[in-house]
């Protein structure tokens, strides 16, 4: 009985990691995996996987001569850098300015994530509809003004723009929500010091605020990048990537590759191209925590000491 | 926050000012769609747009009389719920062993699964559809689709969950074990309870994810094993778009994530911050 026991208590680690290992191994890393063997591969649906032909790097060379593929990663890192730098300019600033304790705070901030809770589907949806250029609110209010009518998405230069718009709106409380976080937690000491030394509102937060809040601006700049990296859905509903090429990122290219050409391996390649642009982003963000923390658990040695 | 602190200035009316502007442009898009729903064709489409009009219930009942849409609403809402109990109970499993068995270096648990995390869903799509549809034989079932979502959650639920098992106190869990507990109910017992604001914050962003996803369900699943927003993408490509109707599914779409965002604003901000604030 004892013995039965200790076997169970020493086997009781594996016991609690091998689920959640398994299904990760099964439905994660292997197709990953599987992305990575494909994308040497020639195949495409409906004839059985082991008709694949191993073409080297045949894929990845079509797709880097592919006019439209460049067009694709221009379109994806405009997209993905323009709204990283617009929500955290104004995440940011809107942190700065909001940052009071008061009564119904917690009401507004309840308030400002109902954007990002709403499926990305339905968020391409509400903007389709506000874009909607016969009756849409936006027409609508243009013309009660007198104002010329905006071709939010059928224009080549427009579209992006809207595109963009509708994530900043989605996204932007994230920022926000970070940001205001970090200036609560600030040290008070700090504050309190820069008051005394005559600091100017301006002062404080050119050289206290903002350089206490950069690691959290960082991180949630590094996070805001990844995501935007992976937006497909509200694009797809918006604009199917159009009008022409204007707005068809990555994710959609990889999809419509896939699914409409039907040509799988050149989609696993270019798949991996993506996730290759993620990872890195991701080791830089692993990589900036990791300094993070050694910087502080050294800050609390030396405080430690003195 | 002390009294006197730096961040106690008075609010001014320019402050209460700017923060109902920005409540009103969060909120706007929303409300759109909300009232939308609740407006005939002839409303939608007249040319004096109004904010007053007889609210209709018309496009609702339209939707829900499709025996079609009653299947994929209830596909979705099985799909989020059995994704969402299953990958709790394997991400806390596997937490609680990371953190306190030292079972690997933690550093790399996290890094794997921060790195999981980011995997973009549409680099999934193409091998998940291969393997499903030719090894595993999984398309077009509901099993197929649960399996996927709880892989792709996974990873963040362990990643928040291990930040919150970290501060249960040992002593605690050693006492149990002095009482004569095993390893099993110290887990089930002490460490559960003690972490269940973290369990909230973890199920609520599983279950959002798992009922919003698209594009995964969209190449996984045929007529009968739809979800709700793969019918939104088929919906709106149609030529005469009912903009009532599909404004409605919409609305029913996003109706539970907006609910437990009332409910529980405060687990969501925790689920939102964790990592980025605390490192």
């Amino acid at each position: 009985m004892a013995s039965t026991r200790q076997v169970l208590n020493r086997a009781t680690p594996y016991v609690f990691l091998a689920p959640a290992l398994l299904v990760m191994a099964v439905a994660l890393l292997y197709p990953v995996a599987q992305s990575i063997w494909l994308s040497f591969h020639q195949w495409s649906i409906g004839a059985p996987l082991s008709s694949a032909r191993f073409i080297g790097l045949e894929n990845y060379r079509i797709l880097l001569d592919d006019p439209n593929v460049w067009a694709s990663i221009r379109v994806t890192l405009v997209f993905a850098f323009a709204v990283v730098v617009i929500e955290v300019a104004l995440g940011v600033a809107l942190a700065l300015v909001l940052d009071r304790n008061i009564r119904g705070m917690s009401v507004f901030r309840t308030i400002f994530i109902l954007p990002m809770m709403v499926a990305p589907i339905v968020v391409g949806l509400i903007w389709r509809y506000l874009y909607n250029e016969q009756f849409g609110p936006f027409t609508t209010a243009l013309e009660a003004l007198g104002l010329p009518v905006i071709p939010w998405l059928s224009s080549q230069g427009m579209a992006l723009i809207s595109v963009i718009i509708a994530d900043v709106w989605q996204w932007t409380p994230f920022i926000f929500i970070l940001s205001l976080a970090a200036l609560q937690s600030l040290p008070a000491s700090a504050l309190e010091a820069a008051r005394i030394d005559g600091a100017t509102r301006w002062q404080t937060v050119l050289y206290i605020k903002l350089p206490l809040m950069m690691p959290v601006i960082v991180v949630a700049a590094l996070l805001r990048l990844i995501d935007a990296f992976k937006v497909l859905e509200v694009i797809y509903i918006l604009t199917e990537g159009g009008p022409g090429l204007a707005t068809e990122i990555l994710s959609l290219h990889i999809y419509k590759t896939a699914f409409s050409s039907q040509q799988l391996g050149r989609a696993s390649a270019l798949s991996n191209i993506l996730l290759v642009i993620v990872m890195t982003i991701t080791l830089a963000l692993f990589l900036f925590n990791k300094l993070r923390e050694e910087s502080a658990r050294r800050a609390a040695a030396a405080e430690g000491e003195g | 926050m002390p009294a006197g602190s730096p961040h106690q200035r008075p609010a001014s009316v320019g402050w209460y000012g700017l923060v109902f502007a920005l409540a009103l442009m969060a909120l706007g898009p929303i409300i759109v769609m909300i009232t939308t729903s609740l407006k005939t064709r002839n409303q939608i489409f007249g040319d004096t747009a109004s904010f007053f009009f007889m609210p209709t219930l018309s496009n609702y009942a339209a939707v829900l009389e499709d025996p079609a849409n009653v299947r994929f609403l209830s596909n979705s809402l099985t799909v989020a719920l059995v994704s969402t109990v299953l990958t709790l109970t394997l991400g806390c499993m596997a937490a609680y062993a990371i953190v306190r068995f030292r079972f690997m270096g933690r550093d790399s648990a996290s890094f794997g699964t921060l790195l999981m995390r980011m995997v973009p869903p549409a680099v999934l799509c193409v091998p998940v559809f291969t393997i499903w549809t030719y090894q595993y034989g999984l398309t077009n079932t509901l099993s197929g689709v649960i399996l996927v979502y709880t892989a792709i959650n996974l990873p963040f639920v362990i990643w928040i969950l291990q930040s919150f098992i970290v501060q249960v106190p040992r002593p605690l869990e050693e006492a149990a074990r002095i009482d004569g507990a095993n390893p099993y109910q110290v887990f089930l017992f002490v460490v559960l309870p003690l972490i269940a604001p973290g369990l909230a914050a973890a199920a609520i962003f599983t279950f959002r994810i798992a009922w919003n996803e698209f594009i995964l369900a969209l190449v996984l699943t045929n007529r009968f094993t739809r979800t709700m927003p793969v019918k939104v993408s088929l919906f709106i490509n149609e030529h005469n778009i009912e903009w009532g109707q599909i404004m409605a599914i919409g609305t029913l779409i996003a109706i539970p994530p907006l609910v437990f965002t009332f409910l529980a604003s405060r687990q969501i901000i925790t689920g939102l911050t964790a990592g980025a604030v605390k490192g």
